[in-house]
């Protein structure tokens, strides 16, 4: 299957600027009989050294689908995925594996993402022996370095097995896990989801103080906008595998120029009794992915969409300074 | 409809007994919505299955639960059966889990209806297609005959919904039934629930760790600590007058729209009291940014106020200090 290049490119930065950047990416998976899920269609996007990207949408839009792809799990249909100035896409089977430290991800549920029978000091040391990174005494003390940085007490807990933490915790040690071969891009998939909301902020936090304290490149994927507020340089909405939005966070919660968005925004819980529900509540759910409406995606469910909606698909444009919208009719 | 007075549970394990729920008194009124807000461990989840009758055998329970008039620990195994469904319904966290893989959905929502209702299956046929079409599920004709595993996470819901209220119930437990769903489903399903409980003037309880989520949908609510009732008023004067430091915590812990980018979030340091340990003074001690040398060593009794606001602190928040 080919794909043709579409042009939604405008919201990309010069390439040497770039850590990562991927072009026209598209994932499709074969369901047999003819029936292909087009889970990622022609994506594009990059990130500056430092930045925190991140990825929001509902359940189906792809977000997940797109964060594994980067990693190669598996490779993408097709489209380029630059990183550190080479396609990774191109790359042999051992010229991948040696790309592959500098990129880890992280994922919802803390305590499935870890093995039930490995104490903590193993699961957080296996990296660094599959690299043979130091000796066995450099290794422990590494070990150590990495849980006392996430805050739990080495001391206490090296012994000890995922079944006797939190999963807050457990999210603890999968960070320091992640962390053990310093890499420069961590991918964080729905990583507070599973968590009580007064764990979420402390993981949210301490994401903050490991991106600043190891020098790292964040992609977070989430559903939820509130959550993505306080940790993001960037905020790219995504809708049945395409890009809606694309804007710094306070400009995307401040003016949100795509319906969708609209929406997100007013689906989040507000702990204020007082507060009306909002008439932009999103009716239905999201088309299948196997026979994906013709022109924009969202128009279905979009109390805006006219008949050139049906017809044409719109291409992300610029609507203001580093803001980017798909949209026909964008909102005022 | 529903009353708990003085509920004390216990559980054995093999690092000695762990008191799950400490002397919990509720009462809900018929057709009245009433939230339960805690961290996971706080005792929410024991507390609303021990009001349905189904504690495990490891668990040792005092106090009293009456529904309807009628104390549930009195009851034989038959008897409490008796009031599912038409009496008490729940709904869980996890749609998933919570139904059968393969049957089909239809034969699921008939089952309460055949069984406890003794209808027809012509009319339980009928009836399920008017639930499904109640919880607004597209299409419920062709809807009866999927499988759980066809449908996505909130429709999902919608059909534990269906199951839960094809008998009519008094009373709806919803124990954190929106967690495992999109922050769009979750919107759509709490209004859903509003909209019904209205409908069929049932009374509901909603167990949940987010204050946001209790905040437009219940009339009262309490917030409960290592197994207590930490704070219990009307949902209008808790968020208005917060009391309890443990509730500002987890107030102020929310993520928000509003939240400043680049900026960190307040966090409640440290953890939940290790509950098979009893400790002589405040629970929330440890961690409460007030704490005093009063609060280390003695236990706050629930106090409440002129308006009926009750609450578990020496120094209340907007008290003189």
């Amino acid at each position: 299957m080919t794909t043709t290049f579409d042009g939604n490119t405008a919201h990309l930065r010069p390439a040497d600027q770039t850590l990562l950047q991927i072009k026209d990416l598209v994932v499709e998976f074969d369901l047999g009989g003819g029936r292909v899920v087009k889970a990622v269609s022609n994506v594009s996007l990059d990130l500056v050294e430092g930045e925190t990207l991140s990825i929001v949408g509902e359940s189906g839009c792809g977000k997940s689908t797109l964060g594994k792809a980067i990693l190669q799990l598996p490779a993408p249909t097709s489209g380029s995925i630059v990183f550190q100035g080479t396609d990774i896409t191109k790359l042999s089977k051992k010229d991948l594996r040696n790309v592959r430290p500098a990129m880890q991800m992280i994922f919802q549920d803390p305590v499935s993402s870890l093995d039930p029978r490995f104490p903590v000091s193993r699961a957080v040391e296996e990296p660094l022996k599959i690299w043979n990174r130091g000796n066995e005494i450099e290794r422990s003390a590494k070990v150590d370095e990495l849980l006392n940085s996430v805050g739990l007490d080495p001391a206490l807990v090296r012994d000890r097995r995922p079944y006797e933490f939190s999963g807050g915790q457990c999210q603890r040690i999968s960070i320091a896990r992640a962390l053990a071969l310093e890499p420069k891009l961590l991918i964080c998939d729905e990583p507070v989801s599973a968590l009580d909301v007064s764990v979420q902020a402390q993981i949210l936090n301490l994401l903050q103080d490991m991106k600043e304290a190891y020098g790292l490149t964040l992609i977070f994927i989430s559903h939820d906008l509130s959550v993505v507020k306080a940790v993001s340089t960037r905020i790219m909405v995504m809708y049945l595998g395409k890009i809606c939005e694309i804007a710094t966070p306070d400009e995307l919660y401040s003016r949100p120029l795509h319906h969708y968005t609209s929406a997100l925004v007013g689906s989040v819980p507000v702990p204020d009794p007082e507060r009306k529900v909002s008439a932009t509540l999103l009716e239905g759910e999201p088309p299948s992915p196997l026979d994906p409406p013709s022109g924009c995606r969202f128009r279905t469910r979009c109390p805006a969409a006219t008949e050139l909606c049906a017809t044409e698909e719109p291409m992300l444009r610029l609507a203001a300074d580093g803001h980017y919208v798909a949209c026909h009719h964008p909102r005022a | 409809m529903l009353k708990l007075e003085n509920l004390e549970i216990s559980f054995a394990t093999n690092r000695g007994s762990l008191h799950a729920v400490k002397g919990v008194t509720l009462d809900i009124a018929a057709g009245e919505s009433i939230g339960i807000v805690g961290e996971s461990g706080s005792g929410k989840t024991v507390l609303s299955r021990a009001s349905m009758g189904l504690l495990a055998p490891t668990a040792t329970r005092t106090g009293t639960v009456t529904f309807d008039g009628k104390e549930i620990s009195s009851l034989s195994r038959d008897e409490v059966r008796e009031t599912w469904g038409t009496g008490m319904a729940m709904i869980f966290q996890d749609p998933m889990t919570a139904l059968n893989p393969v049957r089909r959905v239809g034969s699921q929502i008939m089952e309460g209806l055949t069984v406890r209702l003794g209808m027809s299956k012509a009319d339980a046929r009928k009836r399920a297609i008017e639930l499904l079409g109640r919880v607004r599920i597209p299409d419920p004709e062709q809807a009866l005959k999927k499988f759980p595993g066809q449908l996505s996470g909130g429709m999902r819901q919608r059909v534990m919904i269906a199951i839960a209220l094809a008998c009519n119930p008094k009373l709806l437990f919803a124990d954190e039934p929106t967690t495992a769903l999109d922050v769009t489903v979750q919107a759509q399903i709490l209004q859903l629930l509003s909209e019904l409980r209205k409908e069929l003037n049932m009374s509901m309880v909603l167990v949940t760790h987010d204050l946001g989520v209790v905040a437009g949908h219940t009339d009262k609510i309490a917030v409960m600590y290592a197994g207590e009732v930490v704070e219990y008023a009307t949902t209008k004067d808790l968020f208005a007058r917060m009391r309890m430091p443990y509730t500002e915590a987890l107030m102020k812990s929310i993520p928000r729209l509003s939240t400043p980018s680049g900026s960190r979030l307040p966090v409640i340091e440290g953890r939940l009291p290790d509950p098979t340990k009893p400790e002589p003074g405040c629970l929330f001690a440890s961690r409460c940014p007030y704490a005093q040398e009063k609060c280390r060593t003695q236990h706050p009794d629930l106090t409440t106020d002129s308006d009926g606001h009750q609450y578990r602190c020496f120094f209340p928040l907007g008290a003189a200090q």
